[in-house]
C-alpha cells in the first residue's frame, strides 16, 4: 500500500573526522514532485542524497523511501545521478546501454536510444570522444530513462553551457514518471526555480526551510534565488561579525592570524565533509 | 508562445492570464483541441503541477472544458469570450490609469493624450 510519503528523514545525523555534515535532519518528501535541494557549498546536499541512496550510512538517526530503509529495495526504486562523471571513458554508449539494462529492471532502453538520437549521438560513439555537456547529457539520459520513484540529481546542471542547461531542464520536464519524485541538488537556482514544486533550504547540515514554491512567492513577492540569497546572506553576516567578535578578543597580532586560519579550517572541513 | 514569466510572483496566475488572452486572441480553435497540461509546461519550461493548477482554474472560469474521452478543448460559448475580453480590457486601462496617476496625469490628460494618439494613427 502506498502512502503519499516517499522519503522520511528522522533526526539524520553525519558526522565526518572534525565535521558534522548533518545536523539531525527530519524532512519529508512526497511523491510526483521536483523538488529542490539548495545550499552553499559544504552545507550538506550532497551528503544528504548520498545517504538516501544508500552510499553513506548516517551515524545517526533514520531514513526511509517508501517505508523501507536503505538497501536492495530502495535501491532498485532510486535513480541516482552523482555529481561526477562515473562513466569509464573507454566505453561506448552501448556498452552503457547494456549495463544499464542489465542492472536496472526499470530501465526503458527504447526511451534512451531515442533521446540520444535527438541529440545525433550515436550507439558506437565513446564518452572519452564526448564534450563534457554531452557527457552530462548522457548521464542524465540514462539516468531519466529509468521508471523509478526517486531521481536524486546531484549538481546536473553545474557546468554545462546555458543551451545544454535548458535541454537538461527539458529532459527533466518531460521525461520523469508522473509519479516519481525529483530532488534536484545546485545552487544555480535561477535557472531552476520555474521547474521546481518545492525547495528545502540546508544551511550547516540543517534543513532551515522547506516550503512550496508558490507559497514562498505569495508570502515573500520574491524570487526563490532572492530568497535565497537574503536567507543565506544573513548567515554570513552573522559569520563575518562572529569572526570580527574572534579578531577583536584576540586583537594581538598573532592571535588574529591564527583566527583567520581557524575559520579556513572550518571552510575546508566543511567541504570535505561534503565529499 | 512566448512566456513571459516573472520569478517574484506566483507562476499559475501568470500562465492563466497569457493563456487567457491567446485564447480570446483567437490562437486556438473556438471548440477545438487545446494543449495538453504536459506539451505546454514543456513549452513554458515550468513544473506540470503548476501548468495543471493554471488550466483547472481555466476550465473553473469556463474557458477550457475537459472531456472524458478527448482531452480538452476550447469553449465555444461566444459570450463568455466576450465577457472575458472586456474583463481583460478593464484590467488594462485600469493599470494604464494606475500608473498615468501615479506619473501626474488626470482623467482628462489622459483621455487627450489617447485621442491624439488615434488621431495620429488614423491617418
Amino acid at each position: 500500500m502506498k502512502t503519499n510519503t516517499l522519503v522520511e528523514c528522522r533526526g539524520l545525523t553525519k558526522t565526518f573526522p572534525g565535521a558534522l555534515a548533518l545536523d539531525r535532519v527530519d524532512l519529508t518528501l512526497g511523491r510526483g514532485k521536483i523538488i529542490g535541494l539548495l545550499g552553499p557549498n559544504g552545507s550538506g546536499k550532497t551528503t544528504l542524497i548520498k545517504i538516501m541512496n544508500g552510499l553513506i550510512r548516517p551515524t545517526a538517526g533514520t531514513v526511509t523511501i517508501d517505508g523501507e530503509n536503505p538497501g536492495p529495495y530502495t535501491k532498485s526504486q532510486v535513480s541516482y545521478l552523482p555529481d561526477k562523471n562515473y562513466f569509464a571513458d573507454c566505453m561506448k554508449v552501448y556498452d552503457l546501454l547494456n549495463i544499464f539494462e542489465d542492472f536496472y529492471e526499470d530501465f526503458d532502453r527504447a526511451k534512451a536510444t531515442e533521446m540520444c538520437a535527438s541529440l545525433g549521438i550515436r550507439e558506437t560513439a565513446r564518452l572519452k570522444e564526448m564534450s563534457k555537456g554531452t557527457k552530462e547529457k548522457m548521464q542524465l539520459i540514462m539516468v531519466m530513462s529509468r521508471k523509478a520513484q526517486l531521481y536524486l540529481l546531484d549538481e546536473p546542471i553545474a557546468g554545462v553551457d546555458p543551451a545544454a542547461r535548458d535541454y537538461i531542464l527539458n529532459t527533466i520536464i518531460s521525461n520523469y514518471n508522473e509519479e516519481g519524485t525529483i530532488l534536484i541538488s545546485t545552487h544555480l537556482i535561477s535557472d531552476i526555480e520555474k521547474v521546481l514544486d518545492e525547495v528545502v533550504f540546508l544551511k550547516e547540515g540543517r534543513v532551515i526551510r522547506h516550503e512550496a514554491v508558490e507559497d514562498i512567492r505569495i508570502k515573500e513577492g520574491k524570487s526563490i534565488d532572492e530568497v535565497f540569497r537574503d536567507d543565506f546572506r544573513m548567515v554570513s553576516q552573522r559569520t563575518s561579525q562572529e569572526l570580527g567578535d574572534w579578531h577583536y578578543v584576540n586583537s594581538d597580532a598573532g592571535e588574529v592570524r591564527d583566527a583567520g586560519n581557524a575559520g579556513e579550517d572550518n571552510n575546508g572541513t566543511a567541504e570535505r565533509g561534503e565529499q | 508562445m512566448e512566456w513571459k514569466i516573472n520569478d517574484s510572483l506566483p507562476i499559475w496566475p501568470q500562465i492563466k492570464k497569457q493563456l487567457m488572452f491567446e485564447i480570446i486572441a483567437g490562437r486556438y480553435e473556438k471548440g477545438g483541441p487545446f494543449p495538453t497540461v504536459r506539451e505546454l509546461a514543456e513549452d513554458a519550461k515550468v513544473n506540470r503541477n503548476t501548468m495543471q493548477r493554471a488550466l483547472a482554474e481555466l476550465e473553473t472560469d469556463g474557458l477550457v472544458i475537459t472531456n472524458r474521452t478527448a482531452g480538452r478543448t476550447v469553449t465555444t460559448d461566444e459570450n463568455l469570450i466576450a465577457i472575458t475580453r472586456e474583463k481583460l480590457a478593464k484590467e488594462k486601462i485600469n493599470s494604464l490609469m494606475e500608473e498615468m496617476n501615479a506619473i501626474g496625469f488626470g482623467a482628462d490628460d489622459i483621455l487627450k493624450l489617447i485621442t491624439d494618439k488615434v488621431n495620429i494613427s488614423g491617418k
